[in-house]
């Protein structure tokens, strides 16, 4: 049954178009790689193998303070937006239209329809009263302002999940007499997880890549990382945040692999 | 996820404590501030420093004057110290806390953004000019046609920096207006000058010292600094100065007014005004720092790069752009977008 | 009253509270501040940035008519429409582009065998780890006339002299499209992942062809993922920036540069904020009118 399932779902080229993508994807990361072990100054002349940039950015407290930082408010801040987002999917999906649905899917969507600069600058005056009234200029505000902007990203995937997932689960489950939060954990949730996996991930790294937005926010001694390199721009890129990219990514695949290996194990 | 609430936690409540004894909170341009001086810093006086980088001056502006930024030095350009004192964001330095001030090149003292040095103290120094890879023009590049006129071997190959004002003013001196001009015909002649010479040009982008180092751009309108950094990696390239008139540029540590750790911050201010340690500056990012004495410190190879020690016969072109009114900036804004459109 | 409204009641208020969180979310840190930018549309630029706190319309008319510096007449804005233009070309290509080859890779991510598709896409966002700067700066060494794609077509003989991608169009759509490529790709498998395979079999056993099946079957089942998809992927790129200036040489502008400009270097905010406010109308009314005409006939899973 599966099996003839996989053969059905076969369309010509979509798999040779999908493997050509991936390979694209991963030839600029490789060349990023490549140029992190570079002797010299350069992002883009190779002069020879070396490990000095990795040696350099261990050594850097800025640069590690500021990859540090950055995966905080990722984490922190998808989490927040992935949690609040399911909650607005499962409101505004699958259930009549409703008085003001509209006005909710407008809003929450508002983020990704101005440019980030114009968030920046409203967000720098309305957030700098509060730090003037306060006193308070903690991470909070960048989480708070990263939370906000990844909304839009973790609820569209939720929500094309959730639409026109097939009901009559649930409904046999009330059948059975589940209580509301049975179903919605047991049932719902593990539905709806694909969505959920693909618009956490997407909020992270929306997150992760932020610059005009961090810029305007941060306080003293808050460099993430794009602002880190925003900084370096307009003078030299050097192969120090190849280094430490290529760390973060051969993290990321570490985990990765631990991560499968264990559930590998599980699925036996 | 537990450890990274934790982390979390940790991460804000030691972000919070701000104002903490033996603390400065430098707002300076990204890539600009020596490591080995912070350290050097920290350890002689056991203040802890905390940089914040910047791309430009008007998101440091706007920045510390929406309030509540926290940062206690900034390091505006010239043509911006005016506007930072007429908003009252900076104060005036008291000179019984900076004996080292004397140490200021007599040139640097008396200049026209901040007469006697009342509320800045040199960072560093440059010149916007044009580098050119010489393997591919050989002809004279001491001059603002490399980008204006684009000779032949040129075209096509020639990068601008996306600095609006650099670049208009530069065009503003080629056909001998006044910086910052508010003269209709100058700013006409600017205008088809830019617009016909840009049909010339690659790219209008940053990153000069990677693209001319790896034959990216045969040519670029460039910092002198940057420029010594393609030369040190691809002898060919040359930096010109145009003579027709070039920018200079300054940065200056200023207090700013609402500043918590002032002390510290004098401090400072005084210790990199040290020959020794104004040097230190220097040796990072390849700027000429206005502190006089600080050559003996500097690396040997900056000593005598053509690019930071200006020929005599070239230096006297290089000038001090003024800020811009708001009628002028007005005129160059709407040329920049016809430019860019 | 019946039993049936007061259940239709209930479950308009549970649909606004499960949304409450976000809403609050948004509105203190995304929309509510917009007021700010709104009323500064209504002011006079400062001299060095800023407002001044005098009303002043300027902004708004200065969007569609400019002042001729040269002699004082009102023109329309040739340049800010060109721009505009462009951003909203440059961003519908980007979709298609992101759609052509994110269709295919979504599908074949969500017919892996279940074990496998978590890996699959990981595998789409691990790229993404690294800073966009950073990342952009490597598809540039692709892409350059002395980079790894010309190098490799030169050695393997099919062409004798590079091809110039890098400052071109082109550079910016392959640049944009890499960028967005995560952003399609991931809705669509949401979507995909949810089809059940089934449906094919039913189909082919009805003799339908394979395009028809394409079009009959998975392309309505699959429309919220392509609309989600869509509307990330085109926004965005009518707003940026980064892109367009590091691979397409910044020599013309996209809408997102221009706004930047009156809030940095340009000294208008007013402007600027203006801008911002007409995008967001232009946007808003696209996306409703495009999420209404995508949901029209689809209304049966509602």
């Amino acid at each position: 049954m599966a099996n003839r399932a996989f053969e059905v779902a076969r369309l010509p080229g979509f798999r040779t178009i999908a493997l050509t993508a991936f390979v694209l994807l991963y030839l600029p990361i490789i060349t990023l790689v490549i140029y992190s072990f570079n002797a010299g100054q350069s992002v883009a002349v190779w002069e020879g193998f070396s490990l000095d940039w990795y040696a350099k950015a261990w050594e850097n407290e800025a640069v590690k303070g500021a990859t540090y930082r950055s995966l905080i408010i990722a984490a922190t801040a998808s989490a927040i937006a992935t949690t609040v987002a399911t909650m607005a999917a499962l409101g505004t999906t699958r259930r009549k239209a409703f008085k003001g649905q509209t006005a909710i899917y407008v809003m929450i969507n508002q983020p990704l329809m101005v440019p980030e600069i114009v968030t920046a600058v409203a967000l720098l005056i309305f957030f700098a009263s509060i730090k003037v009234a306060t006193g308070y200029t903690g991470l909070w505000y960048l989480i708070i302002a990263h939370a906000a902007f990844c909304v839009p990203f973790a609820y569209l995937p939720i929500r094309a999940r959730l639409e026109g997932m097939d009901l009559t689960l649930e409904t046999a489950a009330g059948d059975l007499y589940a209580s509301h939060w049975q179903t919605f954990r047991y049932v719902t949730l593990p539905l709806m997880l694909p969505g959920i996996i693909a618009g956490a991930m997407l909020a992270f790294v929306i997150s992760l890549d932020d610059v005009v937005i961090t810029e305007f926010v941060k306080s003293g001694g808050q460099d993430t990382l794009p602002t880190y390199m925003l900084g370096q721009m307009r003078r030299a890129i050097t192969p120090e945040v190849n280094a430490i990219s290529t760390v973060l990514l051969a993290l990321t695949v570490a985990l990765l692999t631990a991560f499968f290996l264990l559930t590998r194990k599980n699925d036996k | 996820m537990k450890t990274i609430i934790t982390a979390t936690a940790v991460l804000l409540a030691s972000t919070s404590l701000a104002a903490a004894e033996g603390e400065l909170q430098l707002y300076n341009w990204g890539n600009y501030t020596s490591p080995e001086l912070i350290k050097k810093f920290e350890a002689d006086t056991g203040i802890k420093v905390t940089v914040t980088d910047y791309d430009s001056n008007t998101a440091a502006l706007a920045k510390v004057e929406a309030g509540g930024s926290g940062f206690d030095l900034v390091v505006p350009s010239a043509n911006y110290i005016p506007i930072w004192v007429s908003k009252g964001l900076i104060q005036e330095l008291d000179d019984s806390k900076l004996p080292n001030k004397g140490n200021i090149a007599p040139e640097w003292v008396n200049v026209p953004w901040d007469e006697g040095r009342k509320y800045s103290v040199p960072w560093q120094w440059g010149s916007v000019g044009v580098a050119v890879n010489t393997s591919v023009y050989d002809g004279d590049i001491n001059t603002s046609d490399i980008f204006l006129r684009v000779p032949d071997e040129l075209k096509g190959k020639i990068n601008v920096v996306p600095e609006m004002t650099d670049v208009l003013n530069m065009a503003i001196f080629n056909v001998g207006g006044e910086a910052c001009t508010e003269d209709v015909e100058v700013l006409k002649k600017v205008r088809d000058l830019v617009l016909a010479a840009k049909e010339d040009w690659l790219s209008m982008d940053y990153g000069a010292t990677e693209k001319l180092s790896n034959n990216d751009w045969a040519a670029s309108v460039n910092w002198n600094g940057s420029s010594m950094r393609a030369r040190v990696a691809n002898p060919d390239v040359a930096f010109g100065y145009p003579r027709e008139g070039y920018p200079l540029f300054m940065d200056s540590v200023a207090l700013l007014s609402d500043a918590k750790n002032v002390d510290n911050a004098y401090t400072f201010i005084n210790y990199i005004m040290e020959p020794e340690h104004a040097a230190m500056i220097s040796a990072f990012a390849r700027y000429a720092n206005g502190i006089a004495g600080s050559e003996a410190f500097m690396p040997e190879d900056m000593k005598t790069a053509p690019e930071v020690v200006a020929p005599a016969e070239h230096a006297k072109a290089g000038r001090f752009l003024p800020t811009c009114g708001a009628k002028s900036q007005e005129y160059l804004t709407a040329i920049w977008t016809e430019l860019q459109k | 009253m019946s039993a049936e409204t007061d259940a239709e009641t209930r479950k308009t208020r549970n649909a606004w509270l499960l949304s409450t969180p976000a809403l609050v979310l948004l509105l203190f840190a995304a929309s509510g501040p917009l007021l700010i930018v709104l009323t500064y549309s209504f002011l006079a630029p400062g001299e060095y940035g800023n407002v001044v706190w005098d009303f002043d319309l300027r902004g708004w008319i200065s969007i569609l008519y400019t002042k001729d510096i040269f002699d004082g007449t009102y023109h329309l804005a040739d340049a800010h429409l060109s721009i505009f233009w462009r951003s909203v070309k440059l961003s519908l290509m980007t979709t298609a582009v992101t759609f052509a080859i994110g269709f295919p890779t979504a599908w074949f991510i969500a017919t892996r065998p279940p074990a496998q598709r978590a890996f699959w896409l990981f595998l789409i966002t691990i790229p993404f780890w690294t800073n966009l700067l950073i990342r952009t700066v490597a598809i540039n060494e692709v892409i350059r006339n002395e980079g790894l794609l010309n190098t490799f077509l030169i050695w393997l003989g099919v062409i004798a002299e590079p091809i110039r991608i890098i400052y071109t169009d082109t550079a910016v759509l392959i640049g944009m499209a890499y960028v967005y490529l995560p952003l399609m790709v991931l809705p669509l498998y949401a979507a995909i992942d949810r089809f059940d395979m089934r449906l094919l079999e039913a189909g082919y056993d009805l003799y339908a062809s394979r395009g028809q099946v394409l079009r009959r079957v998975i392309l309505p089942i699959v429309k919220p993922g392509i609309v989600a998809g869509s509307i990330l992927v085109f926004v965005p790129s009518l707003g940026a920036y980064v892109t367009p200036r590091v691979l397409g040489g910044g020599k013309n502008m996209m809408i997102g540069n221009f706004i930047e400009l009156q809030f940095g270097q340009g000294r208008n905010w007013p402007l600027g904020a203006a801008l911002s406010m007409t995008l967001l109308c232009v946007v808003m009314v696209a996306l409703l009118i495009y999420v209404r005409a995508a949901n029209k006939g689809d209304n049966q899973n509602g």
